[in-house]
């Protein structure tokens, strides 16, 4: 089975709001919040770390869900959060892009 | 603003977060517009170091979307280091400039950076009255040609029109240049007084027939019957409101490091360089008074038939003596769209004729009374 692999884009502005994502897509300004589940997707989309494992570690930890059905949800999550553009995702690491934004930044606030 | 902004943005203020801060970069300029409120010397303005540290501080109290404005951002030798900062702090970043700096390198490096759109100062299509305007021959052709660059980027573009006497005829020739262009368009009656409190560039702006005129432009505001309505009285809620976002969930910073509740509202409530950004913002006295005004809280405009509909602006109120009193402008703007003469307005009248009451009360000298018997 392929892993899939999500990185934040650098072109969208992201700020934490009392536990809750603000996404703005860089693409045409439109704004998202994400739920808890989405956040957490969007905080760990570091490029490298596959979802299997994001789920695995992040979510089953936390919620109440089986592994099997976590993976499909964050799955499906994970391709519309990149049908936006707000995530890049690829069956492949994604190497750190030469934009100087959002490389090791989440958007998170106090 | 769409619907999850707006939802956004009140979230902000129930949790007192600063969601929206213009940052002026410099007051320096390359133009030397005939209607700014800025001084341009340099006074001390903030250290790259100092501004990326202010840039953290902003990003830790929440702030989201941060304009970099001025003066002339361009002009500032660090900008693109500091837009650079401000993105990888993953703000929504908005820029305000004149745009005569702007060529292809720097439109495609605004790109790269994820900038969410450029305001630029267009006041006429016609470079004798644009240029007349900055005293700067040929701005009006560096700024378009500015405006194409940015465009050719894909960057969102809005040109920024301050309507005065100069140029009061020449908005529909800058809408449609817009058009021309691609871009969107705003058009602001607004002049400001200079921030040490000289008044006299508001001698500058429109008379009310120009007013009256742009207010029944359809092209402008829709529904001219509408836009023109007599408004409905104020209820309990509307007065039980905050007259603006300034000090709720915007404030603004000068290039000095002082916080204002906003770019028009010169209230010093703090600098940056004495205390954290957050701490300014949470518990300044000025700041905290300003929040604590409501409607209900002003002076005269309570009992105004425009209270729940009018623009009145707490900082021009400020630079008119009273934070908690009119803003003339505003009243001259109510009266202009419906014919019905502001709270203040009637206010001042009453004044003025009691005052020329005064000056030819008659009154029984004696020995006149005398000499008459």
């Amino acid at each position: 089975m392929s892993r899939l692999y999500m990185a934040r884009n650098p072109k969208v502005a992201a700020r934490g709001l009392d536990g809750e994502m603000m996404i703005m897509s860089g693409r045409d300004s439109t704004l998202f919040t994400l739920n808890k589940t989405a956040t957490i997707l969007w905080q760990s989309a570091d490029g490298t770390t596959p979802l299997d494992e994001i789920v695995e570690r992040r979510i089953c930890a936390d919620f109440e869900v089986e592994p099997a059905e976590a993976l499909h949800d964050a799955e499906s999550l994970a391709r519309e959060l990149a049908s936006h553009e707000i995530l890049q995702i690829s069956e492949e690491p994604i190497p750190p892009r030469n934009a100087a934004a959002g490389e090791s930044r989440t958007g998170e606030s106090q | 603003m769409s619907g999850l902004l707006q939802e956004m943005t009140e979230k902000a203020q129930r949790l007192n977060i600063p969601f929206n801060v213009q940052l002026d970069l410099t007051y320096r300029c390359n133009e030397r517009c005939v209607h700014c409120y800025l001084d341009h010397d340099d006074h001390g303005e903030m250290s790259t170091a100092e501004i990326k540290h202010l840039m953290d501080e902003m990003a830790e109290a929440g702030v989201f979307i941060l304009t970099l404005s001025g003066g002339e951002i361009f002009l500032r030798k660090d900008f693109f280091e500091l837009l650079e900062h401000a993105r990888r702090l993953m703000f929504c970043v908005k820029l305000k400039t004149n745009a005569v700096l702007i060529r292809e390198r720097e439109a495609a490096r605004i790109r790269d950076l994820g900038v969410e759109s450029v305001q630029i100062s267009i006041y006429s299509h016609r470079p004798e009255v644009h240029d007349g305007i900055t005293l700067i021959p040929g701005s009006l052709k560096r700024s378009v040609d500015a405006i194409r660059f940015l465009k050719s980027q894909g960057l969102r573009v809005i040109i920024a029109n301050v309507l005065m006497r100069q140029n009061m005829q020449d908005y529909p020739g800058v809408r449609a240049l817009a058009a021309e262009l691609g871009v969107e368009c705003t058009l602001d009656p607004t002049i400001t007084p200079m921030m040490d409190g000289n008044r006299s560039t508001l001698d500058l702006g429109v008379d009310q027939s120009t007013l009256r005129q742009v207010f029944r432009d359809t092209a402008l505001v829709g529904d001219t019957d509408e836009f023109c309505a007599i408004p409905a009285p104020a209820g309990e809620s509307e007065l039980e409101s905050t007259p603006c976002s300034a000090g709720h969930t915007a404030c603004y910073v000068s290039p000095y490091g002082e916080v204002f509740p906003c770019v028009q509202f010169p209230l010093s409530t703090g600098n940056v360089r004495q205390q954290r950004f957050v701490d300014i913002w949470r518990d300044s006295d000025q700041m905290k008074e300003v929040r604590s005004i409501r409607l209900k809280d002003l002076t005269t405009c309570p009992s105004c038939t425009h209270v729940g509909s009018c623009t009145r602006c707490p900082g021009l109120a400020y630079l008119e003596g009273n934070m908690r009193g009119p803003s003339s402008q505003d009243c001259e703007k109510s009266f202009v769209r419906t014919g019905i003469p502001s709270a203040n307005m009637l206010a001042k009248k009453h004044a003025a004729v009691n005052q020329a009451r005064n000056l030819v009360q008659i009154r029984t000298l004696p020995n006149f009374a005398g000499a008459t018997a």
